[in-house]
């Protein structure tokens, strides 16, 4: 029944540092924080205040222009503050964790007892609603609407990324539960799109769902890849997308009634002493995770992927949608002559540098910029790593130009700054490229209201 | 290291309200070139690619290396043939050295000078694209070119060529084949004829190019003679008068493969030209009367003869000034090749189409993509309403 596609198109960067299939359990962290920067285009309103007590589940901020759209502590504990940044933009919403952890008990019933405004009523009130994105523009799924289909990418193909088929085997009958969740809310096609490399997918069990198997580089994983493939994304059409961790957690909340976000992330990266997984709860600080696990001090602390994920310190927070915690050298020194030489340890998609003579090489990839920005040259390199029917050089110079009908023709509405990553990778002119992606679903926000 | 505590110094003194501001862009240009700076990523892409604009430059470079090589050595080769007197390999790359190393340099000095200028006028950065085009300009030039002219074709190219246009990646037309068109118009005594191709030639005698020689034939015993003068062999290996670079067809073609190879220049547009060039011959081929028997030179022998191959392959894949769309680049690098040929052959004011049809492309190339988009954004809408009607 599963058709195969296969994408040709893509970049897999063989990173070093791989996680090892071992969990270790840490116990509580002492701070959990929330970043509303990890929810797209929202702009926080406080409710929850510094000193208040709440439980796993409690609102600590909503959004100010979608009320019903609140997100709740995964701890319970104390809020001890909320760190600002520049115009007071809130950045971190920090809870001190309880030595247990208490639960918001919500009314959650078996499904065929449950009316779907009913699950939709819950599913907003525990904020595991900010887990469904809606498509075009990646941002939370406007609960007022109805998807055309639901896309579900059950693997993660970003380097060193965390291998679902291992950190979620013991969870498939939650994820089965947290299907049919959706199916039921959207009573719509739900494409369960499967790694093609994969044998025994543990996901294969999985009832109710349309599957497609995706074979071939990165970003064959990314969700948006897949939408292309199977549903493009046109004017005025809606795809709801959610991860396959959140799945779990629509599924455990709706066996449990309780907002329970722990899950399995890996720390991986070339810094990093043992890579391996940890079992810990969403937005953990990540200081006891790092503790004695990175080699030396001069290194980059990200929370998600190399190529997508955010800068955080070494005692920052996990990302609410993050899996992984990737630790790399920092690129902050000069290099004699570095443009010149034949750079057998330079990794480059291009094949000016002679690296390209060891093809099966792990490599250590640090930050640097190897350059400075320049005007756009359109190279056609963006192509080779962009697996979808788009001009990325020609959508890009739309969004710089402003030109929003060019923008739609081009195919905005099919893609979010992820999808771009690689892009940003190869650019020769070491230009931002989803920084500009970021610009262009702004403006088709603000021309669309 | 100590070189690195000198820049230091400098890039303070080049801050804002700092002695050495003026020289800012200067400052940053020479630091960068010894050192690929300290710079990281700020979020997105942690990790980048280690190839930027600099690396692409430096490997454009290198690709020329062959053919500019070759050329050096053929200035001292002709040079003694010509003149009829006794020489060695290394008498010859002595010679070719003394006449070309003083082009280059007013070349590169000339129009970097505009280069740096503008870039400290606009406070950017000064732009590494004048590495490849300070070379290429001598390169396609006769070696008896004056070097005031050569000084005054570099500033056209940077000025003209592209800043007014906003600089490198802003510009429409290839910059080096602007300047050489700059002087070709302007000083064409100097540019074509029988005397310029030769260093040091004695008035009485004649350097013609065969291109130049066939293109006055009238009947196919002349084609025959001149190639009893210039076999296939010479045209391929390239001893044959012409611009610097430009004569070697074997250089070429290793320059060539190494743009292609390391994924610099677009095969798609080479080969295209290529082939565009040899259908229009062919097609000449077939048309060829009695009256006008340089129509009947085989197809394939324009490949090796003027400045077609260097043309097709440097400065027809110039990034900047080719189509962008992959569909475009076919078009386009046929066309090029296409229209060289047309006009080497019909057009009888000149005895080389390869500059005027690259720079005419280039006009046409934006063209191109607009259609080749148009085209794009149809077959999209076409494709996302077909697999959702499947998929739904």
């Amino acid at each position: 029944m599963s058709g195969v596609i296969k994408i040709k198109r893509g970049l897999d960067i063989n990173l070093k540092g791989k996680a090892k299939k071992q969990v270790e359990q840490l116990p509580l962290s002492k701070y959990y924080a929330l970043k509303p920067s990890d929810y797209k285009f929202v702009t926080p309103r406080v409710h929850a205040k510094v000193g208040d007590r709440v439980k796993a589940g409690s609102i600590l901020f909503y959004d100010k222009y979608k009320p019903e759209i609140v997100f709740t502590s995964p701890v319970s504990g104390q809020v001890v503050e909320i760190r600002r940044g520049e115009r007071r933009r809130i950045l971190e919403y920090v809870v001190q964790a309880d030595d247990s952890i208490e639960y918001e008990q919500f009314d959650v019933r078996p499904l065929d007892d449950m009316e779907s405004e009913q699950i939709i009523d819950v599913l907003l009130k525990s904020g595991l609603w900010a887990s469904i994105i809606q498509r075009p523009y990646g941002i939370i799924a406007d609960p007022k609407t109805k998807p055309l289909a639901v896309h579900i990418s059950t693997f993660d193909s970003a380097p060193l990324a965390p291998d679902y088929q291992f950190t979620l085997k013991d969870y498939i009958d939650e994820f089965q539960l947290g299907v049919d969740v959706l199916k039921k809310i959207t009573n719509t096609k739900i494409f369960l799109n499967l790694d093609g490399r994969v044998e025994n997918n543990i996901f294969d069990q999985i009832q109710g769902v349309e599957k497609t198997k995706f074979i071939g580089p990165h970003p064959a994983g990314n969700v948006g890849v897949q939408i292309h493939h199977l549903t493009p994304i046109q004017k005025g059409d809606i795809i709801w997308t959610i991860s396959p961790q959140d799945v779990v957690f629509i599924g455990r909340f709706f066996k449990t009634g309780r907002v329970d976000l722990t899950k399995i992330i890996a720390l991986a990266g070339s810094e990093v002493l043992e890579p391996k997984y940890y079992k810990v709860i969403s937005g953990t600080s990540v200081e006891s995770i790092l503790d004695g696990q990175v080699k030396n001090q001069n290194v980059r602390y990200i929370s998600g992927n190399v190529l997508t994920g955010q800068k955080i310190s070494a005692n920052g927070f996990l990302g609410r949608y993050d899996n992984m915690i990737t630790v790399i050298p920092e690129g902050n020194y000069y290099e004699f002559l570095g443009w010149l030489g034949i750079g057998l340890n330079k990794f480059s998609t291009s094949r000016t540098f002679l690296s390209w003579l060891f093809p099966k090489r792990e490599w250590v990839i640090d930050t640097n910029l190897h350059g400075q920005q320049r005007p756009f040259v359109i190279t056609g390199r963006m192509d080779k790593v962009l697996p979808m029917q788009i001009y990325p050089e020609f959508l890009l110079k739309a969004i710089l130009a402003n030109d929003v009908e060019q923008m739609e023709a081009l195919g905005i509405y099919e893609v979010i700054e992820e999808d771009f990553a690689l892009c940003e990778f190869v650019c020769v002119s070491k230009i931002d490229i989803q920084q500009i992606i970021t610009q262009g679903l702004q403006t088709m926000i603000k021309e669309m209201g | 290291m100590g070189l690195r505590k000198f820049f230091d110094n400098l890039n303070k003194q080049a801050q804002p309200g700092g002695k050495l501001h003026f020289l800012s862009a200067t400052i940053e240009a020479l630091d960068t070139f010894f050192y690929v700076p300290n710079r990281v990523t700020t979020r997105g892409s942690h990790i980048r690619d280690a190839v930027d604009l600099k690396r692409v430059m430096i490997t454009v470079v290198i690709a020329l290396l062959p053919p500019l090589l070759f050329g050096i050595w053929n200035i001292g080769y002709l040079h003694y043939k010509y003149l009829g007197l006794d020489t060695n390999f290394w008498k010859n790359v002595w010679f070719g050295l003394e006449k070309f190393i003083p082009l280059l340099l007013v070349s590169y000095i000339a129009g970097g000078l505009v280069e740096v200028i503008f870039a400290q006028l606009r406070h950017e950065e000064v732009n590494e694209g004048y590495l490849v085009t300070g070379l290429l300009i001598p390169m396609i030039i006769p070696v008896t070119t004056p070097l005031w002219m050569v000084g005054l074709a570099a500033i056209f190219a940077t000025l003209v060529g592209k800043e007014v246009f906003g600089g490198t990646g802003y510009n429409i037309f290839n910059p080096a084949l602007l300047a050489r068109a700059f002087l070709f118009f302007s000083y064409p005594g100097h540019m074509s004829g029988e005397k310029v191709w030769i260093a040091d030639l004695p008035d009485a005698m004649s350097g013609a190019t065969p291109l130049g020689q066939f293109s006055q034939a009238t009947s196919l015993a002349q084609i025959h003679a001149i190639h009893s003068h210039f076999s296939v062999a010479d045209m391929f290996l390239g001893t044959i008068p012409g611009s610097i670079g430009e004569t070697s067809t074997l250089a070429i073609l290793i320059g060539a493969l190494i743009l292609i190879y390391t994924g610099v220049a677009s095969w798609k547009i080479i080969v295209s030209a290529f082939v565009g060039g040899g259908l229009m011959g062919w097609l000449l081929n077939i048309l060829a009367t009695p009256t006008n028997p340089y129509m009947a030179l085989p197809f394939w022998e324009h490949w090796l003869l003027g400045g077609f191959a260097f043309g097709m392959v440097y400065m027809v894949t110039d990034p900047v000034s080719s189509a962008h769309t992959e569909i475009g680049k076919w078009i386009y690098g046929f066309s090029a090749g296409l229209l060289a040929i047309l006009i080497r052959v019909l057009n009888p004011a000149y005895p080389e189409g390869v500059m005027l049809a690259i720079l005419l492309m280039n006009m046409f190339a934006p063209l191109i993509d607009y259609i080749v988009v148009r085209y794009h954004i149809k077959s999209r809408t076409k494709r996302a309403l077909f697999l959702k009607q499947q998929n739904l």
